[in-house]
């Protein structure tokens, strides 16, 4: 992180800033043909989230899992009612977890999958090809990956808390550590339905940057196959940061 | 017809495209020919206007290119067809979607319009029964026909092929070379080839100009090259043993 920092002087980073809000504007226009987008709409949407789902459900389902057992074992405390669990679980997953954490292993997923597509097409000049018919290359290769991420993902929240929830149960009666009931009582202690609004906005924001930041590394990529990897991987640092940073910001605003 | 009066380019400090001026005939094979890093794909895409001259004037036909706003260039691109080095066939799309990309963004023909065009483009350059197959699927041969059919889709006046034969075995790169000039004199396109294969220059080398570190170091036709009276020129055209031996023998006779 450290070298990242350094290495960032402040003249480098407003000319990266300026070239990514120059290529957002390429992005954000019309499409030139509403059939064709909503056509990789949905390839975009397949690869990108549905492809995803199994993955953010295991991981979530293990999380759940663990959080139960954590939470348990350090309620030692006779006075603090074991129904805690629950409620601890829930609130870990739907602030937190299903949100910025799984964002970020996103960013490793989808952000290097859509960085390196984006590089190879423009090392082998296919991104130039592109621009040479009179296409809008930005708008046609980004515009439907940012769409379908921004749009699906915080479906991807509620998927993910769902399975951390049933991950949480499941260990709940395979262990015994507390009862069924009181877990059930636990995630319904204080419920608030704002934070899972709250959540999804996140994951919202989180998954544009997530498609955006990829798209612009892999899009300017440069120096062949080497190019291309070193922008996949400079792609999810700056996302992974970035992600850290806005949750702040977010944060202190919703909440 | 292309015309270059002065074109300069250079990249920060290096100068790569230094006062080229020359003009490219309609119907032809016009060869830009030179070492590799001379300036052939620099000078190709400032033709075709992929990289923006630093000063000096292109005309496409009696048009003078940097006059046109960008609605214009678009159309103006819309007659150029394109060739990359590498193909750069789109590897997200099937050979006939490849082919048909121009048309479904560019046009507003009916599916059976489209597919009778990438039918007889592929029959064109002499492919059949591909449609389906992914660019990865091809020989590069193959990659290079679907480039050129992909190229020639939209009946372009101007053709741009850079290296159109690099990385091919000798038979299949002859036979592309004479697929684009062929393509070229029946369309009446003016045609211009990046290359630095002297069989394709000795094959169809109609109008040739010789690039050396970034200008013309000569001009001329496939039937003055040999005779030439241009030091490095004929070190890049008699680089090789064969030429060489060839060159003796027929000054001998
Ligand atoms: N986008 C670019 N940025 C900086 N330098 C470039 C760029 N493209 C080409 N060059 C330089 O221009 C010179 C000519 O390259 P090029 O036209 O690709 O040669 P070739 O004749 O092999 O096609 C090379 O020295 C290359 O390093
Ligand atoms: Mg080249």
């Amino acid at each position: 992180m450290a070298r990242i920092v350094n290495s960032m002087n402040i003249q480098n980073g407003i000319k990266l800033i300026g070239s990514y809000s120059l290529l957002m504007k390429r992005v954000f226009v019309k499409p030139e043909k509403w059939r064709i987008f909503w056509r990789y709409f949905f390839i975009e949407l397949d690869k990108l989230c549905i492809q995803t789902i199994p993955l953010i459900m295991i991981i979530s389902l293990a999380v759940g899992a663990v959080l139960v057992v954590q939470t348990a074992s350090n309620l030692e405390n006779p006075f603090i009612p074991k129904m805690y669990v629950g409620y601890m679980v829930r609130e870990s997953l739907v602030l937190e977890f299903s949100s910025t954490l799984i964002a970020l292993i996103i960013a490793g997923k989808v952000g290097s999958n859509i960085a390196s597509e984006l590089g190879s097409m423009r090392i082998t000049e296919q991104i130039d090809a592109m621009e040479m018919m009179g296409i809008n290359s930005a708008g046609f290769l980004v515009l439907p990956k940012i769409t379908a991420a921004t749009i699906f993902n915080p479906l991807m929240m509620l998927i993910s808390f769902i399975c951390g929830l049933i991950g949480g149960w499941m260990m709940v009666v395979a262990s015994g550590m507390i009862t069924v009931e009181q877990y059930v009582d636990g995630l319904q202690y204080a419920y608030t339905p704002y934070f899972i609004v709250y959540s999804m906005v996140k994951m919202a924001i989180f998954s544009l940057i997530i498609t955006s930041v990829s798209s612009f590394y892999g899009y300017f990529a440069s120096n062949g196959s080497l190019g291309v990897g070193r922008s996949s991987t400079r792609a999810i640092v700056v996302c992974s940061f970035l992600i850290l940073i806005s949750n702040l910001l977010i944060t202190n605003i919703m909440l | 017809m292309i015309k270059l009066t002065h074109i300069w380019k250079s990249f920060g400090e290096q100068s790569v495209l230094k006062d080229i001026s020359t003009v490219f005939e309609k119907g032809k094979a016009n060869l830009i020919i030179g070492a590799s890093g001379s300036g052939k794909t620099v000078l190709l895409k400032t033709i075709f206007g992929l990289h923006k001259a630093d000063s000096g004037d292109i005309y496409y036909d009696t048009t003078l290119f940097s006059s046109l706003n960008p609605t214009e260039q678009r159309l103006l691109r819309q007659q150029m067809g394109i060739l990359f080095q590498g193909s750069a066939l789109f590897d997200f799309a099937t050979v006939e979607e490849n082919i048909r990309f121009p048309m479904d963004f560019l046009t507003d023909w009916s599916i059976e319009q489209k597919r009778e065009r990438v039918d007889f483009c592929l029959k064109r350059v002499n492919l059949s029964n591909v449609q389906r197959l992914y660019p990865s699927e091809l020989s590069g041969g193959m990659q290079k026909r679907v480039g050129i059919a992909r190229a020639i889709a939209l009946n372009p006046k101007y053709l741009f092929c850079d290296e159109p034969n690099s990385g091919l075995d000798p038979q299949t790169a002859i036979i592309i070379d004479e697929l684009i000039y062929e393509i070229t004199q029946e369309y009446q396109m003016t045609t211009i080839i990046n290359t630095h294969d002297m069989n394709s220059v000795m094959a169809i080398g109609d109008k040739l100009i010789f690039i050396y570190k970034g200008e013309i170091a000569w001009e001329g036709t496939k039937d003055e090259v040999i005779y030439a009276d241009c030091a490095t020129l004929n070190d890049f055209v008699f680089a090789s043993k064969l030429a060489r031996k060839v060159k003796e023998m027929h000054t001998i006779s």
